[in-house]
């Protein structure tokens, strides 16, 4: 018998490629950061603070270090460098010191020769509380006493835009809130830090964002940058709750005082408040509109709990008031945000980016005005929708792309697939998939059918000034390209996108990606939708450089065994907002519309979200299969937020910290998918004219699920997650 | 740490009087848990896994013996399912495929936990459990004794479950179970409702709103007299007063999975629906 392998002339850009590392995460063979090993490596294990405010009395750790096994124990007194960290403002100790501020503050970490003792000496440290009250109240805390010497206000931002005086025929109002989510990503954080011979140190990390890792870690190492030489190691997901730091300081410093490799990991219940979470957010807003529908202004007053420290809150309120309006022409807006400091765990980055809570309530809102004006939902969306040229409440214009009516139309004008009829023949429907699901709790006369529709908006890259380059070198030597890029890989695809673009480039079909790490230059962050454009965008440009190189020699005759470049990919410049939020702060747009197919139980609340349509401004397909990858994976993670996924959080404390408790959706309440439209409009100055697709997904989403039950069971559904008592009581 | 894997009944009964600091592993899927969350130590296992006689069931008669590492899978396909269906209801509602391959009915007998979802059925079944020790023998314990408290069983040191005894009943049962998620959830709110065609009654019991499985005496005693037996036609306004009194019997807790509120009005809705499954207009 002869088998043939037809030799497939590897994926090109725009065709589907499938990851490398998606088969073995399945079949639990991929090597995640915490399967790291190294000979003769201790384990770190940090000791967390009980109280979410408190000041430190007195920290005891010898009984600790005496214990035969245990080779370091370190608190705020052996930080050589800075002691503090941040993404945006360094505000956050590495170990608390004088007071705790959060329910699972570090306070020391301890290495020992087995992670039992680590948690065991951990435990024999002695730490004496004097319990403060807790500021758990957002609002609250814009006047409360500061809990930290930088103040309560994270960022007080007000964006005025138009003539906030204007009136409209008809005001509608209302008041919404969003709950804390997790981002609940696969491989719980992990690291392997190993001391070098020149006093430097090497660490293995799970990450999104490895050159920011590697800069706040040497801060605080007091270090030069260059001699801490990071790695991504294999990563689950992100969904931005790994762009902040959190064992990288602990376990480089483990390594370099014991001299040991020291490994560190997380478990499940230490991840969910080892990482930021989404704000929850309190919204109040007042939309104004002529009688014929075109919205006159849109007012809003926004509180986002930020938690204890900074994170990237700032970036994240920005994003929540600018986007805060909706994809409309709004010509009047009057948006006032407020990012504060709580004694609530930590909030910061998550796929969305505060336009996720702000979504949620722009489009109840414009249910209710359409409601209010009686014109369809659809319609009024229509007649608003923003168009390339206008201009956003931030006075700025729209010069790439805004195929916003495209959008809404292909979603809207999508015919229910199979099953998610709008009346359907619910009898013959398995029990499983009605609402309560594997509980057989419905019969079909129990249940209603609503549909709910969404549209969202957000910026693609980081805003407001920031310059967030990337770089990749390329190397081609004896017809085989290697790609170097520090670009983590957390899911979105790049792994088989660098693949892709090189080879489109360079039309070789071998192309290895070697390891993303500091000793190229920074790729910047996996997060904002960002990397396809900014580090694909560095690839091309690698790429290109080396073609030409390559095409000069040969024909000059000189052709070489090995050509290398590497290129720095920027995006347009942009601006800080000013005092009246107005300012060219973003480089480009993505949009969405979603509308959602829901059944709910009236009589016990519960939801089953059928199918969810979507259509996407994507400017161009580069990879298929992970597209839609994509788009399916952000509306589990909207889905979630509509109806399950919260962190409860109680007088500072998470009371849900695991699996059993925080609910992500399974099979049976992920809804069809379906794919009605991917709007192709090139972006001009996107490489290949792609948009980012990774947040849009999960923004709109949420917001749709909830207008559908809005709609099932006539409640206001002003909060989300959806409980059942806000159905019923 | 030591596993002993005995093969037979008395293996297993004499390995755990041997050591006296050994725990029993069924399926793991709870013991598992507690030991990775550090909220139990153990360092000598007793397994189940081989001892054949637990891992079987048998009928005689009109009772069922249904060995204590028969899994989830195992109630929910097969004969059990249409010899005590809402056994098998319950044991389908049980986390995901991977937990009801593992998981076991002893094992959920012996964590005796307020959400353990065959136990509400187990108590409308007026069940009998079997233990064993290799000092006292063998002996039955009714289960609504066997059941103390939260997390808390009647079963001694070094004793086993080694099998529940349940009726084979005429007419229909349901289990419904309440959760926030479709699937894989502890419940919030569970109830199990069987017909005794023979003896004209129904018997109902609830899960997740007490401290134990709550049988809902005076819904019980209304069903006797307001359904028509054999033919279990019943009216309307019935199965709402049904609902009604079996919320009566829930003592439920507010805790971050519920309120109390919403566990009492779901065991209202919940076996207001059960009822009309089981009785005709
Ligand atoms: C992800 C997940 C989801 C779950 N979902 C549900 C759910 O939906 N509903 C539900 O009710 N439960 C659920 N459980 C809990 C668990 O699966 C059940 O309680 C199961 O029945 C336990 O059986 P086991 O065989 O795994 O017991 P094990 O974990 O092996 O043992 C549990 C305890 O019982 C003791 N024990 C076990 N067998 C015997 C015996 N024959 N005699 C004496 N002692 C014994 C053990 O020593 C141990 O203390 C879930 C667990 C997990 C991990």
């Amino acid at each position: 018998m002869t088998t043939t392998r037809t030799q497939a002339r590897a994926p090109r850009v725009g065709e589907s490629a499938l990851r490398p590392d998606g088969i073995p995460k399945v079949q639990g063979r991929f090597l995640f950061g915490n399967d790291l090993w190294a000979d003769g490596m201790l384990w770190g294990k940090t000791l967390r603070s009980p109280h979410a405010h408190a000041r430190i009395a007195r920290i005891d750790v010898t009984p600790a270090l005496a214990m035969t096994g245990v080779f370091a124990v370190l608190t705020a007194d052996d930080v050589p460098g800075s002691g503090v960290f941040g993404l945006e403002q360094a505000d956050q100790p590495v170990f608390a010191s004088g007071v705790v501020r959060y329910v699972g503050e570090p306070i020391a970490v301890v290495a020992a020769d087995h992670p039992e003792l680590a948690r065991r000496a951990c435990e024999a440290i002695v730490v004496e509380y004097e319990v403060l009250t807790p500021l758990v109240d957002s609002q609250a805390a814009i006047t409360a006493a500061a809990i930290h010497p930088d103040g309560n206000i994270l960022r007080h931002l007000v964006i005025r835009h138009g003539d906030i005086d204007a009136i409209g025929d008809v005001v509608v109002e209302g008041i919404y809130e969003v709950g804390m989510q997790d981002q609940a990503f696969m491989g719980p954080e992990s690291g392997l830090a190993i001391p070098d011979d020149d006093g430097g140190v090497q660490l293995f990390v799970s990450t999104q964002f490895v050159h920011a890792d590697r800069d706040q870690t040497a801060a605080c190492l007091g270090l030069p940058p260059d001699m801490v030489r990071a790695t991504v190691a294999g990563t689950g997901g992100a969904f931005g709750g790994r762009e902040d730091i959190c064992l990288q300081v602990h376990v480089c410093l483990l390594a370099l005082r014991t001299g040991r490799p020291v490994k560190m990991l997380y478990s499940r219940d230490e991840s969910f408040v080892g990482h930021v979470h989404r704000h929850p957010a309190r919204m109040e807003y007042r939309h104004h509109a002529r009688r014929d529908g075109t919205i006159v202004k849109v007012e809003a007053r926004v509180v986002f709990d930020g938690g204890a420290y900074a994170s990237t809150s700032s970036a994240v309120l920005a994003n929540a008031c600018c986007f805060g309006a909706g994809p409309y022409r709004v010509p009047n807006a009057f948006i006032e945000g407020w990012a504060v400091r709580t004694n609530n765990p930590p909030c910061g980055a998550m796929r969305g980016f505060g336009a996720v809570q702000t979504c949620f309530a722009h489009e109840a809102q414009m249910d209710k005005l359409a409601d209010a004006l009686a014109i369809d939902r659809v319609e009024l969306r229509l007649r608003n929708a923003l168009e390339p040229g206008d201009t956003i409440i931030t006075g700025q214009r729209i010069t790439g792309t805004a195929p916003v009516a495209a959008v809404i139309r292909a979603c809207a004008d999508a015919p229910f697939p199979a099953g998610a009829e709008l009346d359907p023949d619910s009898e013959s429907a398995p029990m499983l998939l009605r609402p309560g699901g594997a509980g057989r709790t419905a019969d079909a006369r129990h249940v209603t059918r609503a549909l709910g529709f969404a549209v969202s908006y957000k910026n693609l890259m980081f805003s407001e000034g920031f310059d967030d380059y990337s770089t990749a070198r390329v190397r081609v030597e004896d017809g085989i390209a290697t790609v170097h890029c520090a670009c983590a890989e957390v899911g979105q695809g790049f792994v088989t996108l660098a693949q892709q673009i090189a080879r489109e480039v360079l039309d070789i079909d071998e192309v290895v990606l070697a390891p993303a790490d500091t000793h190229v230059g920074s790729a910047g962050s996996t997060s904002a939708s960002r990397q396809t454009w900014m580090s694909g965008g560095a690839v091309e440009g690698a790429c290109r450089l080396v073609k030409a190189q390559m095409e000069a020699d040969a024909a000059a005759g000189t052709v070489q065994r090995v050509y290398e470049a590497t290129f720095e990919h920027h995006h347009a410049p942009t601006q800080r907002l000013d005092e009246n939020g107005q300012g060219d702060a973003h480089v480009s747009f993505a949009f969405a519309a979603h509308r959602a197919v829901v059944d709910v139980d009236r009589d016990l609340g519960l939801v089953r979200v059928v199918d969810v349509t979507t259509a996407q401004d994507v400017g161009r397909v580069l990879n298929p299969v992970q597209a839609l990858g994509q788009i399916e994976g952000g509306i589990a993670q909207g889905v979630g937020l509509a109806v399950m996924e919260e962190l409860v959080v109680d007088q500072g404390r998470i009371r849900n910290a695991s699996f059993t408790d925080y609910l992500i959706p399974t099979a049976l309440d992920m809804p069809t998918v379906t794919v009605a439209a991917l709007i192709e409009e090139p972006e001009p100055g996107a490489p290949f004219g792609a948009k980012g697709i990774g947040e849009p997904p999960t923004i709109s989403s949420t917001a749709a699920v909830a207008a559908a039950i809005r709609a099932a069971t006539g409640r206001a559904v002003d909060r989300v997650p959806v409980r059942p008592d806000d159905l019923l009581f | 740490m030591t596993v002993l894997a005995p093969t037979d009944l008395d293996g297993a009964l004499a390995a755990l009087a041997e050591r006296p600091d050994a725990t029993v592993l069924a399926g793991g899927t709870d013991l598992m848990v507690e030991l990775n969350f550090g909220h139990r130590r153990a360092g000598v296992f007793v397994s189940l896994r081989r001892v054949r006689e637990l891992r079987e069931w048998s009928r005689v008669g009109d009772e069922l013996t249904i060995g204590a590492t028969v899994t989830y899978t195992g109630l929910e396909r097969g004969q059990i399912a249409t010899l005590v269906p809402a056994l098998a209801q319950a044991a389908r509602t049980v986390g995901s495929p991977q937990i009801r391959n593992a998981g076991t009915i002893g094992g959920n007998l012996a964590t005796a936990s307020p959400a353990g979802d065959t136990l509400p059925v187990l108590s409308a079944l007026d069940a009998v459990v079997v233990c064993a020790s290799a000092s006292a023998g063998r002996r039955e314990v009714s289960v609504h004794d066997f059941l103390v408290g939260p997390k808390r069983s009647a079963l001694a040191a070094g004793e086993l479950v080694v099998a529940v005894r349940v009726p084979v009943l005429s007419g229909p049962q349901e289990f419904l179970k309440v959760g926030t998620r479709n699937a894989m959830v502890i419940s919030i709110a569970g109830v199990a409702l069987v017909t005794d065609a023979a003896r004209g009654g129904l018997r109902c019991a609830l899960g997740s709103v007490g401290p134990t499985a709550l049988r809902a005496a005076d819904a019980e005693s209304f069903a006797a007299t307001a359904v028509e037996w054999p033919s279990r036609r019943a009216t309307p306004e019935a199965a709402i007063e049904f609902g009604r009194l079996t919320a009566g019997a829930a003592r439920p807790i507010d805790d971050h999975r519920a309120t109390a509120h919403y566990r009492r009005h779901a065991v209202e809705v919940c076996a207001r629906r059960a009822f009309e499954r089981v009785t005709l207009r």
